[in-house]
């Protein structure tokens, strides 16, 4: 215990989230069984696992959120930590400004609320209610009411996973760039291989409540990929170059073989 | 190959001049509302009864003609007889549902918002709700006496219990994602409570509001006709000895106004209060 203390100390870049033995379980079935895991400060990682693997209760554990449930194990998250849901959770009754500025205080807040809303592309919008948004605008103003606080830790479960294929890719770069220029720490839970890899330097597979695969993922330097534009088609298709081998292992590691995922492609184009 | 990509092409001006199938859908929203549409139905029966009456199709001893209604209302309020029993009915009702409101509101707020309070209020209210509120007239007259105070009680009753059933469970329905929201965001319990929990729950609330507008109307009229000295029901009673149908008549159309006129505004102030809410009403 205490030389676990003295290294969160001394090592030059304490990690923005540790867990030690980490477990959770529901009516006595351990879905999460003794995580280790250290996500340093800045990094941007993606979690994939099967439906039900339990990524969802990780998060939620990082959260905070999981009042209630058994487990054991410990946990050090940073104080200022967002999330982002599958769903854009606005509520319905404050325009968009007053949702993006919820728990938030003090005379320059709304500044940063606009500046924040501007960010995601959202400027102008900020007296709309809700429900006069599209999906996409939705989710960009929940991104923008995350990052308002300022995180430390941007945790994310399948931010995505509503939206349309096109929107998705757009929302891609913008969260990249998001990114970039705030650098959080970011946990993004997701069940699409491409969309972990397009994204994240490091990807996790949880796999039967341990992370069965660590991967780290290499990129060329930032920099090419601010080079093309942004929304333009080159980082999509290059990440999908670099990304053939590590969507190989990714798979593999998720349990499906180069032959399942053959012919679940030969049932797309049919 | 290339011939036949160009053929389609080619046949493309004839395919344009060809009328679009229609495709959009019917809706299955009721459409856009008429002006003072909720005044057309009221309006209609009117018309019927005056020309019933015209007609000579209706027995004036049982149904007078609205114009006989309209010249009794007339006496009635230069007599000064009708706007002492209007003040007074009013005023009943007026005091009953501003007691029903708060009581309804603040029990609600108490058994939404803690468990303590829960399990104080919301057991008690539910076994009020089960007794019939008109049956408790008896004993009310013994408590109370047989003056004002009993039935602005009852008229409280019969308000609070809507309100309190209906704003109780949106508050304690509310969206366990909107809880998870504000834990994350950081909010005190008090802008929880401010800024999600009640806003949320303002929609189940004006349901709530307007059963209980209908409910003082409703019971006014019974405790006005079983034991009054005074008011509206008192005035309808005693025309029911003399024959005076037209007497009650006014009686009856002035009630129906006061239903009408208070549920209108009720409905005002929720539409803009709910102004975020886009439903098929507007
Ligand atoms: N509150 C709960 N009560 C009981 N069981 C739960 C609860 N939350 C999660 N579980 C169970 O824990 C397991 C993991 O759930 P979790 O939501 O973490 O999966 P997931 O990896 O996020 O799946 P998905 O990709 O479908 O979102 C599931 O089998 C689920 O049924
Ligand atoms: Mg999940």
């Amino acid at each position: 215990m205490a030389t676990h203390t003295e290294q969160l100390t001394t090592v030059e870049e304490a990690p923005a989230v540790r867990l030690v033995g980490l477990t959770r379980s529901f009516d006595g079935r351990t879905v999460l069984d003794g995580i280790d895991l250290d996500l340093p400060a800045g990094q941007f990682t993606a979690l994939l696992g099967h439906s039900g693997s339990g990524k969802s209760t990780l998060l939620r554990a990082i959260a905070g959120l999981d009042h209630r449930v058994t487990g054991s194990g410990r946990l050090a998250a940073p104080e200022r930590v967002s999330v982002v849901f599958q769903d854009s959770r606005l509520l319905p009754w404050r325009r968009v400004l007053d949702n993006v500025l919820l728990g938030t205080d003090g005379k320059e807040a709304a500044e940063r609320g606009r500046a924040a809303l501007a960010e995601v592309g959202l400027a102008g919008r900020e007296r709309a209610w809700p429900n006069e948004l599209s999906g996409g605008e939705a989710q960009r103003a929940a991104l923008a009411r995350s990052l308002v606080r300022e995180p430390e830790l941007l945790l994310a479960d399948e931010p995505f996973g509503a939206l349309d294929a096109l929107t998705r890719i757009r929302m891609h770069v913008l969260l990249r760039e998001l990114w970039q220029r705030h650098r959080p720490s970011v946990l993004l839970v997701t069940h699409d291989v491409d969309e972990a890899i397009v994204l994240a330097d490091r990807v996790l597979v949880l796999d039967r409540g341990r992370i069965g695969l660590d991967l780290t993922i290499e990129r060329p330097p930032p920099r090419s990929y601010r080079d093309p534009l942004p929304g333009g088609p080159s980082l999509f298709e290059r990440s999908r170059e670099l990304g053939g081998e590590y969507r190989e292992r990714l798979l593999t590691a998720l349990g499906v073989t180069a032959h399942q995922e053959h012919a679940e492609h030969q049932e797309d184009h049919q | 190959m290339t011939t036949t990509a160009t053929t389609p092409v080619v046949s493309t001006p004839a395919a344009q001049a060809r009328p679009l199938p229609r495709t959009r859908r019917r809706t299955l929203a009721p459409g856009k509302r008429l002006p003072a549409s909720r005044l057309i139905g009221p309006g209609l029966v009117l018309v019927l009864w005056a020309a019933a009456s015209a007609a000579g199709q209706l027995d004036p001893a049982a149904i007078p003609a609205p114009w006989t209604v309209l010249r009794t209302a007339g006496h009635l309020w230069s007599d000064g007889t009708l706007s002492t029993d209007v003040l007074t009915s009013l005023e009943r009702a007026g005091y009953g549902f501003a007691l029903g409101l708060t009581a309804g509101v603040v029990l609600a707020l108490a058994a939404g918002l803690s468990r303590v309070g829960e399990a104080l209020i919301d057991g008690t209210v539910q076994l009020n709700r089960a007794i019939p509120t008109l049956g408790l007239i008896p004993l009310f007259i013994l408590w109370l006496g047989i003056g004002e105070t009993f039935k602005i009680a009852i008229i409280a009753i019969v308000v609070y219990i809507p309100i309190y059933l209906n704003l109780h469970a949106a508050l304690s329905g509310i969206d366990h994602r909107f809880v998870e929201l504000a834990e994350v965001q950081g909010l005190s319990r008090v802008r929880f409570v401010r800024q999600i929990v009640i806003p949320g729950a303002l929609p189940g609330f004006f349901v709530g509001l307007r059963l209980g507008v209908t409910g003082s109307w409703l019971s006014l009229v019974v405790l006005e006709q079983i034991n009054a000295t005074s008011g509206l029901g008192y005035l309808m009673f005693q025309a029911q000895n003399y024959g005076r149908t037209d007497i009650i008549l006014v009686g009856l159309l002035i009630y129906g106004v006061f239903g009408l006129v208070s549920d209108s505004a009720v409905r005002i102030v929720e539409r803009r209060v709910l102004s975020w809410r886009r439903t098929l009403s507007n």
